[in-house]
């Protein structure tokens, strides 16, 4: 061992993921796809939300799904019911989806053609997805009310990363001690740019303000 | 589980700082982890020793941690203080209004090789 190399890297481990994250969000530009990271705790909601907003969008835009779960497939069954085309992803025990498995999901979503919203459903947590660049054009959040107002700032690096916050279940908000501007001003604190919109995804109240910023946004990236 | 995710992209890496060096063999990698970056040493070791032996670069080779300071700033008067201490409200002026400067680092620092 006397010819030991030491070879200076200084880079962060997440720099190679954001390099491919980037060039493929580049590439989708080019195919005209808009690609939709969204993100939560298990059980928030995601599912229910993107049914919602299915409802609302499916008749102007082709929209497809990526479901990833560690394991099962109810939640793509759920949204291919909806009437929305929809794949499973595994992650093979992975707490969250990189660029790559972003890439290789987006290939099978892809494959057939037509679709201009692509949405994926990462895997239900707040720390690790946040890490990872999918290569998604924007990032969105659900924090549901039971889970607590203080959620921004336990784990104020998912709610750096996101665009837009959507407060769900805001029905029982009665039966916690879950103070909505409390809510706002630690997102805000953490994240002054991103967008709140309060829904139920239960009864679809908000989900028409959620749809409208997603179309424009997808308008945005279409010029 | 986090540290595995993390693991995959460090071999990931290495592998490729490998190939532009013409590095055969790997036989320590060190890794700068800042102190609230929310990955656990003793796990990140034991994930690096599973996932290392799978690879032919890294077989065998050792993972070395180096930590670094968190520090947080507060907006309220723009003091810097340490972050594991005192959390997220100012221990000068008892303001909120903070952000982490540095802690939540995840960096290859380097590789050693023969
Ligand atoms: N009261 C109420 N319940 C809701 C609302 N939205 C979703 N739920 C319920 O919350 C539970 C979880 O909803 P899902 O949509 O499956 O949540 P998810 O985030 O997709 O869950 P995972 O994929 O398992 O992480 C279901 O029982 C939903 O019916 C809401 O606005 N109000
Ligand atoms: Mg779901
Ligand atoms: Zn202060």
């Amino acid at each position: 061992m006397d010819h030991v190399r030491i070879i200076e890297v200084k880079q962060s481990v997440f720099a190679d993921n954001d390099k491919r994250a980037a060039q493929l969000r580049q590439e989708l530009k080019g195919r005209g796809v808009f690609l939709l990271n969204l993100m939560s705790s298990p059980g928030s909601g995601k599912t229910t939300t993107l049914r919602r907003t299915a409802e609302l969008l499916k008749d102007e835009l082709k929209i497809g799904v990526m479901e990833a779960d560690i394991d099962s497939d109810v939640d793509a069954r759920a949204m291919a019911e909806a009437g929305v085309k929809s794949i499973q992803l595994h992650t093979g025990g992975m707490c969250h989806l990189d660029a790559d498995m972003t890439r290789q999901g987006l290939d099978e979503l892809l494959a057939e053609g037509g679709v201009e919203l692509a949405i994926l459903e990462n895997v239900g947590n707040l720390v690790c997805p946040a890490e990872f660049d999918t290569g998604a054009v924007k990032n969105a959040a659900i924090l549901s009310v039971p889970e607590g107002d203080d959620k921004p700032l336990k784990y104020p690096l998912m709610f750096q990363v996101c665009d837009v916050v959507l407060i769900n279940k805001m029905d029982v908000a009665p039966y916690f001690d879950f103070d909505l501007e409390k809510c706002r001003e630690y997102i805000r604190m953490r994240n002054p740019n991103a967008k709140v919109i309060p829904i139920c995804a239960k009864t679809g109240e908000g989900v028409e303000e959620w749809a409208g910023w997603l179309r424009e946004q997808i308008r945005a990236w279409k010029v | 589980m986090h540290e595995l995710g993390i693991v995959f992209h460090i071999i990931r890496s290495v592998e490729k700082v490998a190939v532009e060096n013409g590095l055969e063999k790997v036989s320590a990698v060190v890794l700068e982890l800042g102190e609230v970056s929310g990955v656990v040493p003793d796990y990140l070791a034991d994930c690096w020793r599973w996932a290392a032996a799978k690879s032919e670069l890294a077989s065998g080779s050792e993972l070395r941690i180096e930590t670094l300071p968190a520090v947080t700033r507060c907006g309220g008067c723009g003091a810097d203080y340490p972050t594991v201490a005192h959390g997220r409200t100012c221990p000068r002026c008892g303001s909120g209004d903070t952000w982490l400067l540095t802690g939540n680092e995840v960096n290859i620092k380097e590789i050693e090789a023969y």
